[in-house]
């Protein structure tokens, strides 16, 4: 008798084991952030635009919040100052200063290089400025993502970025990456074999 | 700039150093006596005049000793140190770190020293003073239940102990490079222990459609970095142990996301915040790594078979013929190494090298063999052959594969991740150059 059970008891538990591994947490620790709370923390920005908070700017207003919170490091204009190149520089510019390891220079001016305008965004909003990072309001971060897409030629002066259009706008760059794939276990496609 | 936010760090060396001269000033070999005879278990041998065998007397250390019995530091005469890269100092101008370069000569077996591993920052940082009990880790995005985890949350997690090595990007050999720390000091390794990120994202239940993970830090700017859900669910390790003790703050204290054999910039320190996202987001961090050339590109995330000869290598000068043990490291993020071979006539024939000491995926690995300098100039080199069967290219194959000149690397910077040959040429005088 016993031994008629056992079997089928065991294929039960096991039944029951792997729809609770995957339905159900395991160890039950950790706390449930509210979906506020998630909002709140959550800075990284879909390409979409999905997640982008309300808010709106021009190259205008930009101009103003640029001369006032980055001249000091990235330069006057943009592209002589201490800190990485924002704007690129007119041909035949030579830097007075060496270009800082990550060298972003003319080449890889972040407005040029970003594959969508969504990195800018999230990447002015989350780290700058230099020791205020994280205080510009979103306003303020449309608006300077508008001045230097609008000064490296991407946009026009007069187009306001807002969550809506910001995601629109279609970057230099856009098709500049191409993504390799990745599998455990799986050889790079140069190996010579000897 | 606003100079509140290094003096935290800087406080501990401050207080380290006024009890040093406050205990200087009462008398340091009276009381250094006494914390050995006290805070040792052989009272006899701080009682001055031991000698060793050739009659050198083994003096007391100078230090506080009650400081060294709470936290041991190295011999004073051992001077192995890291150094920043030379094209920008470190810190820089605006106080940050950047990338700062391991002795790598001066390793004795696979695990490099916590206070010597390689430094490298999501374009450059400040090392943050973060509390622990204050820090969590929050995951969401693409699960189906989002949870927030302190540090005593993540104990309560089955956890790992894993030997693996972080090799930043910028680890690019270059003719300029004159030493081995130089060439290839962006590259550590270390015992790693924490829960693997597959165990988190299990208890958070991942979502149908999910395909990347989007890691976060939380020094100042937030260092943002991209990996595919595969490598996530495979053996990624959420660490806060580093060589048996907490994570250095350099290295990420209290967590950093381990991601076993791929370029350091994925390792994300100060980890905070993990999103599971449907498509790859390209932060700010990942565009720089990316490239339109599908060629280059796949030859991204994870690092190629790559070893280096590290005795004799550049700046080195041997005193003359004889016999001498050659050593160096070689790793994979592709796994196991399985062979290291060492030429001496510039790659013309090779020899099986004997692998020295533990062999783990995705890790550091000793080699060394016995090697006669007959005195002649002679160009030496070492090449790895992983567990995948993947064997370290020459900068000469890498050339005919991307159909450039096969002198191209001597002026130009190898694209995506760098594993290639490195060469070092022994001059009859015994001085040991790099032979890019």
């Amino acid at each position: 008798m016993r031994f008629s059970v056992a079997p089928a008891a065991v294929v039960l538990c096991l039944c029951c084991g792997i729809a609770a591994w995957a339905q159900s947490p395991t160890y039950g620790v950790g706390k449930t952030p509210t979906p506020q709370q998630i909002r709140a923390a959550d800075i990284t920005i879909n390409p979409d635009g999905s997640n982008l908070p309300a808010g709106k700017g021009t190259a205008k207003e930009g101009a103003a919040i640029f001369a006032q919170k980055c001249v000091a490091c990235h330069g006057e204009n943009g592209y002589d100052g201490l800190a990485p190149m924002l704007i690129k520089p007119p041909a035949g510019f030579k830097s007075s200063t060496p270009c800082l390891s990550p060298c972003i220079g003319p080449g890889t001016v972040m407005a040029l290089h970003a594959p969508y305008a969504t990195v800018m965004w999230d990447f002015i909003n989350r780290a700058m400025p230099f020791t205020q990072e994280g205080t510009l309001k979103p306003d303020e971060v449309y608006a300077l993502t508008a001045f230097l897409l609008y000064r490296n030629g991407v946009i026009k002066e007069d187009e306001a970025l807002d969550q809506n259009t910001l995601p629109e706008v279609k970057m230099p760059n856009h098709d500049g990456a191409a993504i390799p794939d990745w599998k455990p276990g799986m050889a790079r496609p140069f190996p010579n074999k000897h | 700039m606003d100079s509140q936010k290094k003096p935290t760090l800087k406080q501990g060396t401050d207080s380290k150093k006024s009890s040093r001269r406050k205990f200087l000033a009462t008398g340091a070999a009276a009381a250094a006596l006494g914390a050995v005879n006290t805070a040792t278990a052989q009272p006899s041998a701080a009682l001055g005049a031991v000698q060793t065998k050739s009659g050198q007397a083994a003096t007391p250390e100078t230090k506080s000793l009650a400081e060294l019995v709470a936290y041991g530091e190295r011999s004073q005469y051992v001077k192995s140190v890291r150094v920043p890269v030379d094209e920008r100092p470190s810190p820089d101008e605006f106080g940050l770190t950047f990338h700062v370069l391991t002795p790598l000569l001066d390793r004795l077996g696979i695990i490099t020293p916590s206070s010597l591993h390689f430094i490298g920052t999501h374009r450059g940082s400040i090392t943050p003073n973060i509390d622990p009990k204050e820090h969590k880790l929050l995951i969401h995005g693409m699960v189906d239940r989002p949870l927030e985890f302190s540090m005593d949350d993540l104990r309560h997690f089955p956890s790992v102990s894993r030997v693996h090595f972080i090799k930043c990007l910028g680890n690019h050999s270059k003719a300029e490079g004159k030493t081995v720390q130089e060439t290839h000091g962006l590259t550590s390794c270390s015992e790693w222990t924490g829960v693997l990120l597959s165990t988190l994202l299990k208890e958070c239940g991942v979502q149908k459609g999910a395909s990347w993970v989007v890691s976060e830090g939380a020094e100042e700017v937030k260092g943002a970095g991209s990996i595919r859900l595969a490598k996530a669910m495979d053996d990624c390790i959420v660490a806060y142990g580093q060589n048996g003790e907490a994570i250095r703050p350099q290295q990420g204290f209290p967590l950093r996301l381990v991601v076993p054999g791929f370029e350091g910039m994925y390792n994300t320190k100060w980890l905070r915040r993990t999103k599971v996202v449907d498509r790859y987001y390209m932060t700010y961090n990942d565009y720089g790594h990316i490239s339109k050339d599908e060629e280059v590109a796949a030859l991204t995330f994870q690092w190629g078979p790559k070893s280096v000869i590290t005795f004799p290598s550049g700046g080195q000068k041997l005193p003359g013929p004889g016999v001498y043990q050659l050593a160096g490291l070689a790793w994979s993020g592709g796994g196991v190494v399985k062979r290291v071979e060492v030429s001496a006539d510039g790659g013309q024939t090779w020899k099986d090298a004997e692998i020295r000491g533990m062999v783990h995926p995705k890790a550091h690995t000793r080699f060394g063999m016995d090697w006669k300098w007959d005195g002649r100039e002679c160009v030496l080199q070492s090449r790895c052959t992983d567990e995948l069967g993947q064997v370290q290219p020459s900068r000469a194959e890498l050339a005919a594969f991307f159909k450039v000149q096969p002198d191209y690397y001597k002026t130009h910077g190898v694209q995506g991740s760098d594993n290639t040959i490195q060469p070092w040429r022994v001059a009859s005088d015994g001085s040991v150059h790099n032979a890019i």
